[in-house]
């Protein structure tokens, strides 16, 4: 009896700490969107900033922002699925992989402002891309490096080894087995590490603040050697550095509303090809 | 007992998980078209014998062997051995089914492509001949295109024997294949046995006394590690020359 009331009591607390943070959530998407979808407009997603963003819209912030996200991922997909592999495939446990790890899980907590700084130093300066949307791309992919990683690894080691067996034991070499039986069961995992890394990529400020993000620049890039504006520092300028910061609140909403958007759009882009590669599998 | 040009021979093999020892001094010949079979409790060591044979073990870190192992008269834990020729010419069925999460066609086709097989009706020759050879084909024939994890268990485990024959070995090394089967999967699979034993050099771990006795020709028994007695499975079955042997069989013990 005293278990079973109990058990309840748990069951009851648990559900209302799941209601909270769903209720958290619900609160902040619906603060967004009721206050941002009134400045939504065609206008305001295709036209360029006037007045120093307070009126007019917001077109070449998704331009660099879809730009800087396409771009840390081309790098930090392949770059991460190859450390997975390495990780998980050929790397013999010891010392020296356990402090791999380690770095691996450092970076995945390394503040992004420190990532902008590297960024800064490395690309914009030491290797003299400038301000740019190289330099941006490639700061953004360190920093969601780790994520793709750790979720690459794990996809990896969800693969059960009676099948890398059953290849290597009908005298496919390594990397064939690799390729053709343990790599396409790891996919959907993998890319479930993209979306993760995807959505911190949109909305991280710090690392693009310093090595390509524009205050203002009411024009599209014309080259990966061009500064560029993105969302989020756009919303950071609005909101902290805009003369008129408490005129332009509508013109803030309606950039995170459409920062949001951005963000869901990517990952339902990714959760379809998620989706595909799985059912190509059929555990 | 002699045998004579042994196909697979070890000579005292002694193999170690890091510190700890598996298999001790185990010299034995096994010969050529003959179904052999190793018996004995579970963790004696028979089937990390068996995975010596097409270099399986060497895939777990930090183990390491001493004595030879030879596949028709030549060491094959040499540096200079091809692993790849080595698994084509000695085949594996184990213990758990383990088809890839592709279609039944892909799952046999998927050694001879892997040896360089582009031709589609070479391919389609070989799956056919392979799922025929394994009592498979007539199950199969019309869902070739379907993924291998809706057959069952047992046609999932003759699919792996079919799998194994398509790139044609002329070892067949099988660990405890029918297991997990139910009886009648697992009859299906001694009758096949019976069959494939004409091609074959056939190696089967099993701690099915009744199997070994019925498909087997020869009978390697097997405690912590130490091969105890080999022999005929007619003799180790009737007269086992050593007091172990006898208990085991006996279901004194194991």
């Amino acid at each position: 009896m005293e278990n079973q009331i109990k058990d309840r009591i748990i069951l009851w607390l648990i559900r209302l700490f799941f209601y909270f943070i769903v209720a958290i959530v619900g609160y902040i998407i619906f603060d967004i969107v009721y206050n941002g979808l009134s400045t939504l407009s065609w206008e305001f997603i295709t036209g360029f900033p006037r007045r120093s963003g307070a009126e007019g819209g917001i077109f070449p912030a998704i331009v660099g922002t879809a730009y800087l996200v396409f771009g840390a991922i081309i790098v930090a997909l392949p770059l991460g699925m190859a450390s997975a592999i390495y990780l998980s495939e050929y790397a013999r446990t010891g010392r020296f992989t356990s402090l791999v790890r380690l770095a691996i899980t450092t970076l995945a907590g390394v503040p992004s402002i420190v990532f902008g700084l590297f960024g800064l130093g490395l690309f914009v300066i030491f290797f003299g891309f400038g301000a740019s949307i190289l330099s941006g791309s490639l700061t953004l992919s360190f920093m969601i490096l780790p994520t793709i990683i750790v979720s690459s690894e794990e996809s990896l080691r969800a693969v059960p080894m009676s099948l890398r067996e059953g290849s290597l034991a009908l005298g496919a070499s390594k990397w064939q087995t690799i390729y053709k039986n343990v790599l396409p069961n790891a996919l959907p995992g993998m890319l479930t590490g993209a979306i993760l890394g995807i959505g911190r990529a949109a909305g991280e400020t710090a690392p693009i603040l310093l090595t390509v993000a524009a205050f203002y620049l009411p024009r599209l890039p014309g080259s990966i050697f061009d500064q560029v504006m993105a969302l989020p520092y756009h919303l950071y300028v609005l909101a902290t550095q805009h003369p008129e910061a408490e005129k332009v609140l509508p013109m803030q909403y309606g950039t995170a509303l459409v920062l949001l958007l951005l963000v869901i759009i990517f990952n339902l882009g990714a959760i379809i090809l998620r989706n595909h590669f799985r059912k190509k599998i059929q555990w | 007992m002699v045998i004579n040009n042994p196909k697979v021979e070890t000579e005292a093999l002694n193999f170690y998980y890091g510190a700890t020892q598996a298999l001790f001094d185990v010299s034995i010949r096994i010969p050529e078209k003959k179904v052999t079979a190793l018996i004995g409790p579970s963790g004696c060591g028979k089937s990390t014998f068996l995975r010596m044979f097409n270099r399986l073990n060497d895939i777990i870190t930090g183990t390491h062997h001493k004595g030879r192992v030879l596949v028709d008269g030549e060491e094959i834990y040499n540096n200079h051995v091809n692993l790849v020729e080595l698994r084509k010419k000695v085949g594996m069925v184990f213990q758990k089914s383990n088809p890839f999460p592709k279609s039944v066609f892909e799952n046999v086709a998927y050694g001879p492509k892997i040896h360089g097989i582009k031709e589609s009706s070479k391919l389609m020759e070989i799956v056919e001949r392979s799922l025929k050879a394994a009592a498979l084909w007539d199950e199969v024939k019309d869902r070739l295109s379907s993924n291998a994890l809706g057959l069952s268990g047992g046609q999932q485990q003759r699919l792996c024997i079919a799998r194994a024959l398509a790139v044609e070995p002329e070892i067949l090394l099988m660990d405890e294949p029918a297991s997990a089967l139910d009886p009648k999967s697992t009859s299906r699979i001694e009758d096949l046995i019976g069959e494939l034993r004409k091609n074959y050099t056939i190696v089967i771990v099993t701690h099915n006394m009744q199997q070994a006795a019925r498909v087997s020709d020869y009978t390697a028994f097997f405690y912590e590690g130490n091969m105890i007695e080999f022999d005929t499975t007619e003799k180790m079955f009737t007269n086992p020359g050593n007091q172990q042997t006898e208990d085991y069989i006996t279901g004194r013990f194991g």
